[in-house]
């Protein structure tokens, strides 16, 4: 039984699902601040890159970390957590049959958040924020700054709220049977993330903040450190770890929308999403390995042996999306060989390439990476160089990013009810993106390797300086990946073609998006179609056989760096 | 859309699928076993940390 309320719906003549107008709208404000934070993070992005560069060395060493704030913060933190937002809203209204429980809510919400982060980004740029996204005391920024983030972390939780009344009307007016669809479940794993991510962020950020007006801990600079880190860790980390449930919720939507796919397992799907609720925000304690105030026991347990768990649901996701789309392949009839379904797969719907390159970059680059890193022994030849950021651009950009990029170009048409111009360039716009951000991860990663530190615009490391102009010229090309992206999307958004009345015109051919549709409205289930996914089993083999090589070097590059005679 | 918007239907739910189709018991755990293992955990050595002897 449907919940709306009487004018405040409609039908999308595309999937046939009601859209709540109140819930559309901030789908529509979210996404839109989200994309503008994308913008400006991305030109202070290739601003940092150019300085990392050794032969251009851009900017001047403060205005570096003053741009690299500027980019840490509105990359990580506004233009990843706006979209995420816009997420929950669409998952928990349109997805359940039902309506936003609350537009009040939803207004105050946008308004703290929107109203932080333009204080934020203002301090910044008048030089009154020189403190990395971290803010690490002793260094000191204005109290504007740090009520900014105070403002944004309430306002997103109060969106998260918001969702999970949606959630509670929802139930409560049985607007669907059974379970929540798997998307929706994803979507409450990262809401759930995000409370525990906030909690943490009001235990530190309210009291810098008071500390920066002089009240409690005296000033700033006078906060411990150790416990700062470790507080803020319990932000930092699990903020990213929303990433990492939202954007696999949004692959499942997206394998599902372009190819027709549908999860092999439910229960499976669903029990690594609960593995991700429980373990996944223990990675925290990456940031703080070679923190000298707490013990190797808390290390070694929460980075290696709890967060395995956490790893191992990564690992079920990264082979059921593939494998999903490889049987929706194979039952199309492209059931050629070990890969003919691959072959086949629809490379030119930038939804399906980006959600495809979007989990290659983030398993084969970022996931293998991460886990490497956050061994305690090998994190101590690798803390603080530049092999960081390569990780975790390889899976806050080339995973989360390009998996919300791939989501926009459905989410356009659907929501906006207006067409992407310049689809040729729409379509080759996942492949820059990846193409650059591969570089760039790649240049970070060996620059880092050689020794060379992140966070600085200094260098001269010996063996860095072919990495370091890797890293420039990936830089370009990312850069230019995302412009490309929020140029169609803006252009989209304002003078799209309407297909108000109609289907969407959608990214594939007629036969192709009509035998998509066959699957997505028919009963079938994976498992009783007697088709395998041997192709998506040998992608594994072929990552476990990547991953034994990568952490087999480091340990041996650990092992050189003593020598026993 | 289906599988977006449709469910299993089938035979009533086990305790597992029980466990799972409760938000409100996922909420609690996400925020108690991190909070415990991480945080608590980490506070409490700092609590017990000794002013470092200075040589
Ligand atoms: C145009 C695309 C991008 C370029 C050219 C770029 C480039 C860079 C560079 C060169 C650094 C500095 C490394 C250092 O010197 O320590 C950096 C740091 C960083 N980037 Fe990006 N990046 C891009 C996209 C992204 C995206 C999409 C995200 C997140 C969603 C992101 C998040 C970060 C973060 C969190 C840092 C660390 C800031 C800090 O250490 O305080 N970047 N980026």
């Amino acid at each position: 039984m449907e919940n709306f309320l009487p004018n405040k719906m409609r039908v999308c003549d595309t999937t046939g699902l009601p859209v709540c107008l109140e819930a559309e709208r901030f789908i529509k404000l979210n996404a839109v601040a989200a994309v503008v934070s994308l913008l400006i993070g991305a030109l202070a992005g290739i601003t940092v890159a150019l300085t990392r560069w050794e032969v251009v060395r851009f900017v001047s060493d403060l205005t570096y970390y003053r741009v690299l704030t500027f980019h840490g913060l509105n990359m990580l933190i506004f233009w990843i957590i706006f979209m995420e937002i816009a997420i929950l809203y669409f998952a928990g209204t349109t997805l359940l049959k039902s309506r936003l429980a609350s537009p009040a809510l939803a207004w105050v919400g946008f308004i703290l958040m929107a109203g932080g982060a333009l204080a934020v980004n203002i301090t910044i740029l008048q030089g009154k924020g020189d403190v990395l996204m971290t803010s690490y005391p002793p260094l000191a920024a204005d109290p504007v700054f740090y009520g900014g983030i105070v403002s944004f972390a309430v306002g997103t939780l109060i969106a998260v709220i918001n969702f999970f009344l949606c959630i509670y009307i929802a139930r409560r007016d049985r607007t669907y049977k059974g379970s929540v669809p798997l998307v929706v479940f994803g979507a409450i794993a990262a809401a759930i993330i995000a409370v525990l991510t906030l909690l943490h962020g009001a235990a530190i950020m309210v009291p810098t903040f008071l500390a920066s007006l002089g009240i409690g801990w005296g000033s700033v600079s006078d906060i411990d450190p150790a416990v700062y880190r470790l507080v803020w860790w319990g932000l930092g980390h699990p903020s990213q770890q929303i990433n990492v449930a939202a954007h696999v919720a949004v692959w499942y939507l997206l394998a599902t929308l372009t190819t027709g796919a549908r999860p092999l397992s439910q229960s499976v799907c669903r029990v690594a999403f609960v593995l991700y609720i429980l373990f996944i925000n223990l990675a925290s304690a990456h940031h703080l390995l070679v923190d000298p105030g707490v013990s190797a026991e808390w290390k070694m347990w929460n980075t290696s042996y709890a967060l395995y768990l956490a790893v191992l649901a990564s690992m079920i996701h990264g082979f059921t999306v593939p494998a999903s789309v490889e049987i929706a392949m194979r039952k199309k009839g492209f059931n050629e060989g070990l890969f003919g379904w691959l072959k086949a797969a629809p490379w030119k719907d930038p939804g399906f390439s980006a959600m495809f390159l979007s989990l290659f970059i983030f398993g084969f680059g970022g996931g293998v990476t991460g886990v490497t890193l956050g061994t305690h022994q090998i994190n101590i030849i690798a803390h603080n160089t530049l092999r960081i950021p390569g990780h975790f651009h390889m899976t806050v950009a080339g995973g989360t990013s390009l998996a919300f990029m791939g989501l926009a170009y459905y989410v356009v048409p659907l929501i906006w009810r207006r067409e992407y111009p310049v689809k040729a360039l729409c379509r080759l716009q996942p492949y820059i993106f990846a193409l650059g951000l591969s570089m760039m991860a790649i240049g970070m990663v060996a620059a880092g390797m050689h020794g060379a530190p992140r966070r600085t615009p200094l260098s001269g490391v010996e063996g860095a300086g072919p990495w370091l102009a890797l890293l420039g010229i990936g830089g370009v090309v990312t850069f230019t990946g995302v412009l490309i992206f929020v140029l169609t999307t803006v252009v989209a958004v304002f003078f799209g073609k309407s297909n108000k009345g109609g289907p969407i015109e959608g990214w594939q051919d007629m036969e192709r998006m009509k035998s998509n549709l066959a699957l997505i409205t028919s009963d079938w289930q994976p498992s009783k179609t007697g088709l395998k996914a041997k192709g998506t089993v040998a992608l594994v083999l072929l990552f476990m056989a990547w991953f034994a090589v990568y952490y087999f070097a480091n340990w041996k590059a650990l092992a050189d760096v003593w020598h026993v005679r | 859309m289906a599988e977006a918007t449709t469910q299993d239907e089938g035979p009533p739910p086990g305790t597992i699928q029980k466990i799972l189709d409760n938000p409100w018991l996922l909420l609690v755990l996400g925020i108690v076993i991190p909070t415990l293992s991480y945080t608590v955990w980490g506070l409490v050595e700092w609590f017990l940390l000794k002013p470092a002897e200075l040589p």
